[in-house]
């Protein structure tokens, strides 16, 4: 992978990557691919993906919750790990300039 | 006392009889994890928490209110949410985070639970990111056989805790071997039950579609025990199953057919199947003659091996780094530095806060695996990657269910070599990833698969025998196991940080 392929997907995967790591994960990410690569050679014409085991599990399928609240006000406890509050709500940059 | 060589039905009759109790164990254990603090198996302990908790369930002993594992102390691996120990997944974007609950699998096993006494939080890999617990942002735990060796990972902290006896049992997860691999390196037993069998809530998430949480101890009957604890539907993970609940000890001590009668031929129609693609050329000389030599042992027993093929066995590898990576990197976009976690100090706008923030919290391999992920995921790649990668993955699960129309259980090796020493395999990702051949295969299909002892090289490394059986057979595979361990004494060698120094450990 090139570098501007990769500076691409470390946009779309919202990490700054130093220019000094470029190369490395660059080399790192072509031998990766070339493991992963290996897929393509198998045919599977007329297999259904498999996204979740539970999918083959026949007998069970996956449970529903009753649609009700369950949840009571947590929202100071929940807001303690917050890196910035202010009254209540989350702090972050201006998203509109 | 030597109480860190207890099991845990020999812990439950110590306090039962009133030979220690709760409190007396906990700060047993509280001193050795203090002594033994730079195996690094910690990354949390809160001395105070634990002895309130030990002294609780002492009033419920007292009262008569104690279950079989009231009192005895449990580590928890650091992917667990706790309100009172930080829980930090081995990261640093984590590094002061502290859950406003406790993860279900520590609720289950609390006080308001089984009654056990937690510890504290155990070093792992990243985000459960690793083979080696090198991984980890506060230094890999070194593993008490070899403290040149890596515990394996990533539930690494979890093993080494229980092979230095700083622990009597702890509970691990398993994404693509995590609890098992750990578990062969450090010699212990380990399982990894059903995909939706144990609860997810609360485990910081990795890879949905493949995470388990598990116990890792001494033998197969404390894995029983704790899994009598902690499996059964949650109604907060809509991906725990709606099964009943089960006595996981219920086939132990049993012959495997009911009408046998032959005392020492127990598992008399137990039909091991052997993949021969587990036994192929990358495979350590040692760890195939350990692993041959417990199937002589099941054999003896009365079980009989079946020859069986898992054609895609190799190809477990691709699909497993399609997938674990596409499915982390939707779950850690999750951390973006504004609700919890770790926020950049530096930054000129919001896009650059979130991208700021997470170079500087996650590690390298994390951030490898996120960058995969969202390859895969990408427009132009996700028919030829991520869609591929399901496609296999049904072939992988079906192979499995055509053998176990041959055969009752899958036996093989956990791993393709015993623990290697830090630094080894930690430069070239790639060559990681080769060492969890044997352990992929199980999560992709979602079965139960353990490991337990069954051998030590020249090098006095622990050798791992690994088990796979169909979905929610973990109770048969427990009696197998347990069966094992009453005609050998593997997994009773001890490593070098307990004494007295272990028997030989030759089948009887």
């Amino acid at each position: 992978m090139n570098t501007e392929e990769i500076k691409h997907l470390a946009k779309l995967s919202g990490l700054e990557l130093h220019p000094a790591e470029i190369a490395l994960i660059s080399e790192e990410m072509s031998a990766i691919l070339f493991l992963v690569g290996k897929l393509q050679a198998v045919d599977t014409t007329g297999v259904d993906p498999l996204f979740h085991p539970i999918a083959l599990i026949e007998e069970l399928s996956q449970p529903f919750r009753i649609d009700q609240v369950t949840e009571t006000d947590l929202r100071d406890v929940n807001m303690a790990c917050a890196p910035a509050v202010h009254e209540g709500l989350f702090l972050v940059p201006k998203v509109i300039e | 006392m030597n109480w860190h060589l207890q099991n845990l039905t020999q812990l439950q009759n110590s306090l039962q009889q009133g030979l220690i109790d709760s409190v007396g164990l906990t700060s047993f254990f509280l001193e050795r994890i203090s002594q033994l603090k730079h195996l690094n198996a910690f990354l949390d302990v809160q001395p105070e928490t634990s002895m309130a908790q030990a002294r609780q369930a002492d009033l419920l002993i007292r009262e008569g209110k104690g279950g079989p594992l009231t009192g005895i102390p449990i580590a928890h691996k650091d992917v667990f949410v706790t309100k009172v120990w930080k829980s930090t997944a081995g990261s640093k974007i984590l590094a002061n985070y502290t859950s406003p609950f406790d993860a279900t699998v520590v609720e289950r096993l609390g006080l308001d639970g089984a009654g056990m006494v937690s510890l504290g939080k155990t070093n792992m890999d990243e985000f459960a990111m690793g083979s080696s617990n090198e991984n980890s942002a506060y230094g890999p735990t070194l593993n008490p056989w070899n403290l040149e060796r890596v515990p394996g990972g990533s539930s690494g902290g979890s093993a080494a805790a229980v092979a230095a006896g700083l622990a009597p049992i702890a509970t691990g997860t398993d994404t693509g071997g995590s609890i098992r691999q750990p578990a062969a390196f450090c010699g212990l037993t380990g399982l990894k039950p059903s995909y939706g069998r144990v609860s997810r809530y609360g485990m910081i998430a990795y890879a949905s579609s493949l995470d388990q949480a598990g116990p890792m101890g001494k033998n197969a009957k404390d894995c029983s025990l704790i899994m009598n604890a902690i499996a059964g539907h949650d109604p907060k993970d809509s991906s725990s199953l709606e099964k009943d609940n089960e006595d996981y000890c219920r086939h132990l001590g049993k012959p495997w057919l009911d009408k046998n009668n032959l005392v020492d031929k127990p598992l008399q129609g137990l039909r091991i199947g052997v993949p021969k693609e587990y036994f192929s050329d990358g495979l350590d000389g040692e760890v195939r003659t350990a692993v041959e030599n417990a199937l002589r042992a099941f054999e003896g027993l009365g079980a009989v091996c079946v020859d069986v093929s898992l054609p895609k066995t190799e190809l477990s590898i691709p699909t497993y780094y399609v997938l674990a990576p596409a499915e982390a990197s939707s779950n850690l976009s999750r951390y973006d530095g504004v609700r919890y976690g770790h926020r950049s100090a530096d930054y000129k706008n919001l896009a650059q806060m979130y991208e700021r923030s997470r170079a500087e919290g996650f590690g390298a391999e994390v951030k490898r695996r996120i960058l995969i992920g969202t390859y895969v995921l990408s427009q132009g790649y996700y028919d030829a990657y991520y869609l591929q990668a399901q496609k296999i993955r049904r072939i992988i699960a079906q192979d499995f269910q055509n053998t176990f129309l041959e055969c009752d259980v899958l036996m093989g090796p956990v791993a393709p070599g015993v623990a290697w020493k830090f630094s080894e395999k930690s430069s070239d990702p790639v060559q990681m990833y080769l060492e969890d051949i044997y352990t992929l295969s199980p999560n992709l299909a979602g079965l139960p698969a353990m490991s337990i002892p069954c051998g030590c090289s020249t090098s006095k490394m622990p050798i791992g025998l690994q088990i796979i059986g169909n979905y929610f057979s973990e109770a048969r595979m427990l009696q197998i196991a347990d069966y094992f361990q009453q005609a050998s004494n593997w997994h009773l060698q001890q490593s070098p940080l307990l004494a007295p120094p272990a028997s030989n450990g030759e089948v009887s």
